[in-house]
């Protein structure tokens, strides 16, 4: 593996490697006093983040320190960004500067495929922390962990992903990966919340799609349930008719978790906005796997940076 | 040792060095030089601690264990070290999977670690589970036992105990097999070019 641009195309052996080396970095490290491999030492991991986060820039940041790799952070705001250089611009910039791979996130859909194509001769990973509404590979990979953790072989497992659809490069990288990995995904969304098309989406061999508006309906067949941030910062215009009607039709609240069948985990893959998609019964209840989540994104940004960086060098 | 059974010839290019009795009796020698060596069971002596490294080290450790058992009645805890992440050679090879690291549930702390291995040849797997170990806990001591040492050691290391020291030239593959992962028991001497 060269790069991680994306889940769509990702084929099931690379993914299910990624996620077994995972399981076995967690198992290693479990209990122990230091939490840190040598196994990167000497590689140059350099975040480029265009974009606010918390957990995806931290969980890759202690992923590559738990891994011994040189982590340098830089953030549009405290860069030359600010100046007005251009994403290729600052790219090339951390590639002479040395780094072995650039993990980037920003606003704009496609953003990391280009950066790969600017990088390629410098011979530098790329891997995408979310590009506009496109793409968030390490977040589908981390809730795929998560979900066998909790189910375990994913085949034939039928995965609710409700909310804010159209906006959500989490709900696309979560349908192309867990129906490669043979799940049935359920998009559960209002339909001024779904893209268009979505029901063409490409999913992988042995899994599925299915698209609805209905909640209730589905919520007793579900194996798990994913909630989505309404992502208000991308909406310009009406996309329901106010918060306290999306949370009653849309919203995981107590009476709807009692829906769901007793071994359905709930997911959300942060941050989360209680009281609108989820209440906050729901998320501090013990069905919620929030916060296994966000320790299993270490793990899995681990075995990324593993996969990418610890090999010989791949061309591919 | 008793004569080896010869009944079936051997394919050309490999040479069978022990045969499945030779490995039941190799192990079970090994047990004995253990048990007297690490003083088991004595009061004072540091409590032992057998860990296998991945992939036949971990049911070679398993079975010594037993051995063990079985002639001192002292069971000793069994673990397994997995050094993928230790090793100094990642870069020259395709991105391998990781193994499984499983250590007692006691620990390693101020106990007598052995670490086992099918086969000692440069001495890297060992200096990774050195590295690896160190990691995991502070032992009093650490020993090392090996079913085959082939010699060409690259580092300054070397074994407590070993089944079977083979002469081999460094083109040559020396290859363990166990019922656990190969399906039967054995160690077959494969020549240049046929490994």
């Amino acid at each position: 593996m060269k790069h991680l641009l994306g889940t769509e195309g990702l084929d099931r052996d690379t993914a299910l490697a990624v996620l077994d080396t995972s399981d076995g970095l967690k198992r290693t490290l479990l209990g122990r006093e230091v939490r840190k491999l040598p196994t990167l030492r000497g590689r140059t991991v350099i975040t480029m983040f265009y974009e606010n986060s918390t957990r995806t820039r931290v969980s890759f940041e202690i992923a590559g320190k738990w891994m011994s790799a040189d982590v340098v952070n830089v953030s549009a705001g405290g860069s030359s960004v600010s100046k007005g250089e251009s994403l290729r611009d600052t790219a090339l910039t951390l590639a002479a500067a040395g780094a072995d791979c650039v993990i980037v996130r920003h606003p704009a859909s496609g953003a990391a495929h280009r950066l790969a194509g600017w990088l390629a001769e410098a011979g530098t990973s790329v891997v995408n922390a979310g590009d506009g509404t496109h793409e968030h590979p390490t977040q589908a990979l981390l809730d795929a962990a998560t979900l066998r953790d909790r189910l375990g072989d994913l085949a034939g497992k039928r995965i609710g992903v409700v909310g804010d659809v159209l906006h959500s490069r989490v709900a696309r990288s979560n349908v192309h990966l867990l129906t490669t990995l043979g799940a049935e995904v359920v998009l559960i969304a209002p339909p001024t919340l779904l893209p268009t098309g979505v029901a063409g989406w490409p999913v992988g061999a042995g899994g599925s799609l299915v698209v609805t508006h209905e909640l209730d309906a589905e919520l007793p067949g579900l194996d798990a349930v994913m909630m989505l941030r309404v992502q208000a910062e991308r909406m310009h215009g009406g996309f329901f008719p106010s918060a306290r009607e999306y949370a009653i039709a849309y919203g995981l609240n107590a009476n709807r978790l009692s829906l769901l069948p007793a071994h359905a985990p709930v997911l959300h893959p942060g941050p989360m906005l209680r009281g609108m998609e989820i209440s906050a019964a729901v998320a501090d209840s013990p069905r919620a796997a929030i916060t296994q989540q966000v320790t299993n994104g270490v793990h899995v940004r681990m075995a990324v940076l593993y996969h990418l960086l610890a090999g010989e060098e791949d061309q591919s | 040792m008793p004569p080896r059974d010869r009944g079936a010839p051997e394919p050309a290019g490999q040479r069978e060095l022990l045969s499945a009795g030779d490995v039941a009796r190799t192990i079970a020698r090994m047990a004995h030089q253990v048990i007297e060596k690490t003083s088991l069971g004595a009061s004072g002596a540091a409590p032992v601690v057998l860990l296998g490294i991945p992939t036949r080290g971990a049911p070679l450790a398993t079975r010594l264990a037993e051995r063990i058992a079985e002639f001192s009645g002292v069971s000793v805890p069994t673990g397994a070290l997995d050094i993928t992440l230790y090793r100094d050679d990642l870069r020259r090879r395709p991105t391998r999977p990781i193994g499984e690291t499983a250590l007692p549930p006691g620990g390693v702390d101020d106990a007598l670690v052995v670490l086992v291995d099918d086969v000692l040849f440069s001495g890297r797997t060992i200096r990774a589970a050195l590295d690896a170990l160190r990691d995991a806990g502070r032992p009093r001591a650490v020993q090392l036992a090996v079913l085959v040492d082939r010699g060409h050691r690259e580092l300054p290391i070397r074994a407590d105990y070993v089944g079977k020291n083979v002469p081999t030239a460094r083109s040559e593959e020396v290859r363990v097999l166990l019922a656990e992962t190969d399906g039967r028991d054995g160690v077959v001497l494969f020549r240049e070019g046929d490994g």
